[in-house]
């Protein structure tokens, strides 16, 4: 039995006069991958900065290990120590180099001495593959290194759990392929994560469950290849078949070979 | 003209005197300004409701007046609640306080051009609002900075000539000595014109170097995304 890791009971979040979560409930396990799919709009995004507590709730609780994060007195910035995000348009700082991206976390927020801060941001740029960027800028780097800096600098401050909003989303189409192999490898390394996108060859492949929002509701979750190929809603079969249309159906020929390399 | 160059170089050494005064003038009243200017702007962009209203409020009041005024509140004001202070005590933070508020607005503008989103991310990381600020935003907005604030060394540098309405031995205070000395003004102010005009081109020549040297690597100006 693995444990719980993220619990979200009965969350709601009104903008204004908008309802944009209603009533989620979600459970992530240690290890699972969990990718939140749907329309835009749908509050997916909205769900992710609610966790990471960027975002408050008005109603409902949240927990992250055995901690009620949502509890009136809980230190927020110590919680976000702990949830690592990352964003559809990367926020790198513009004005430090790769190394100091990933060091500046454990440094400033942890304390680290700055020769082990170093070397442990080595160990994180090597692992998704950027150790001979580490003296770039941002502004020196393509989409798909800068997103790579930035799940770097989230896995430098050793979180429980990963959030990745929309990680693809701005990037050219042949640079995506790049950071989805490093969330692949990260998610086969153990990881635990959450992650929102639109490339359903990486939510078919690689996440244990997959959960459908619309309109602020979680209208099915289930395994992949439940959702995929017997759906229980006309309303995800629907959204499916659009989606793969879209954005291209990543199970086909030519993306097989890029993942066998 | 070769009238006036001999003038100029006869007087020279007088006006240099007062120059010296004008330039520590106007870099103590920059350094005030700057200490005292990050700070508002920080708390006019991240200190809400009443921090942020009050450091507006500052704002308002010392750009919304002529720095002349406030320097005869200062100087001949406040020694009616109890403070008197020296010409050039008084002359210092005058120019400081105004400049404050000035560039306090140029701060401003920077750390709002940074954009919310460097912000979300360093918060993203655990840091607080403070850490943010101080390891993120402002090294970022210090650099953005320097085109605009440049102006600011060269105006105070010119509004630092009201010293000379309360005396402070300026280079505005020379040349009016030696215009008076001399029954020739004309020379006299031209060759303060000069030494202003010189001043105003060698800070511009510093500004241009400090934008140059701190320019981040691989970003363009004006675009602060990532």
């Amino acid at each position: 039995m693995k444990n719980t890791i993220l619990r979200i009971e009965n969350v709601s979040k009104i903008y204004g006069e908008t309802e944009v979560l209603k009533d989620i409930s979600l459970e992530v396990k240690e290890g699972d991958n969990v990718v939140l799919i749907g329309p835009s709009g749908t509050g997916k995004s909205t769900l992710l900065r609610c966790i990471n507590q960027l975002t408050s709730i008005n109603s409902g609780r949240i927990w992250l290990d055995d901690e009620e994060i949502t509890a009136p007195g809980v230190n927020h910035d110590q919680v976000r120590q702990h949830i690592g995000m990352v964003f559809q348009d990367f926020l790198l700082f513009n004005h430090l180099t790769a190394l100091d991206n990933v060091m500046v976390g454990p440094v400033r927020v942890l304390g680290m001495d700055k020769e082990k801060a170093r070397e442990h941001a080595m160990y994180e740029l090597k692992r998704v593959g950027l150790e001979d960027r580490a003296g770039h800028y941002p502004g020196q780097l393509s989409g798909g290194q800068k997103q790579r800096v930035a799940i770097a600098r989230a896995l430098a401050m050793d979180p429980r759990i990963m959030l990745f909003d929309e990680p693809t989303s701005a990037l050219d189409p042949e640079l995506i392929g790049e950071v989805l192999e490093v969330m692949e490898k990260l998610a086969k390394e153990g990881m635990t994560m959450v992650v929102v996108t639109h490339e359903m060859g990486f939510a078919r492949e690689v996440a244990d469950k997959i959960v459908f929002m619309e309109k602020g509701l979680v209208v099915e979750e289930g395994a992949p290849k439940d959702i995929f190929y017997k759906p229980k809603f006309e309303r995800t079969r629907e959204f499916l078949w659009k989606i793969t249309e879209l954005y291209g159906d990543h199970d086909d020929d030519d993306d097989d070979e890029e993942d066998e390399d | 003209m070769a009238d006036f160059l001999a003038f100029f170089g006869k007087y020279l050494p007088v006006l240099l005197e007062g120059t010296l005064i004008t330039l520590k003038l106007t870099a103590i009243g920059l350094g005030l300004g700057f200490v005292i200017g990050l700070p508002v702007a920080v708390a006019r962009v991240y200190g809400g409701k009443w921090i942020g209203g009050f450091a507006n409020a500052y704002i308002s009041l010392f750009r919304g007046t002529p720095a002349l005024v406030q320097l005869f509140v200062i100087y001949f004001g406040l020694p009616d609640i109890g403070l008197t202070l020296s010409r050039l005590t008084a002359a210092y933070l005058a120019l400081g306080l105004n400049s404050a508020a000035y560039q306090a607005e140029y701060f401003r503008g920077a750390i709002q051009a940074i954009g919310s989103g460097q912000m979300k991310a360093a918060r993203a990381i655990g840091m607080t609002r403070i850490q943010a600020v101080r390891y993120i935003i402002l090294p970022q907005a210090l650099r953005l900075v320097i085109p605009a604030w440049s102006n600011e060394p060269i105006s105070l540098l010119k509004t630092s000539a009201i010293a000379f309405l309360i005396s402070v031995p300026d280079l505005m205070t020379e040349a009016k000595y030696v215009a008076s000395k001399t029954y020739n003004p004309i020379s006299s102010y031209l060759a303060a014109a000069v030494v202003y005009l010189v001043l105003s081109f060698i800070v511009n020549g510093v500004m241009s170097w400090v934008e140059k040297t701190s320019a981040i690597p691989g970003l363009k100006l004006g675009s602060t995304r990532s």
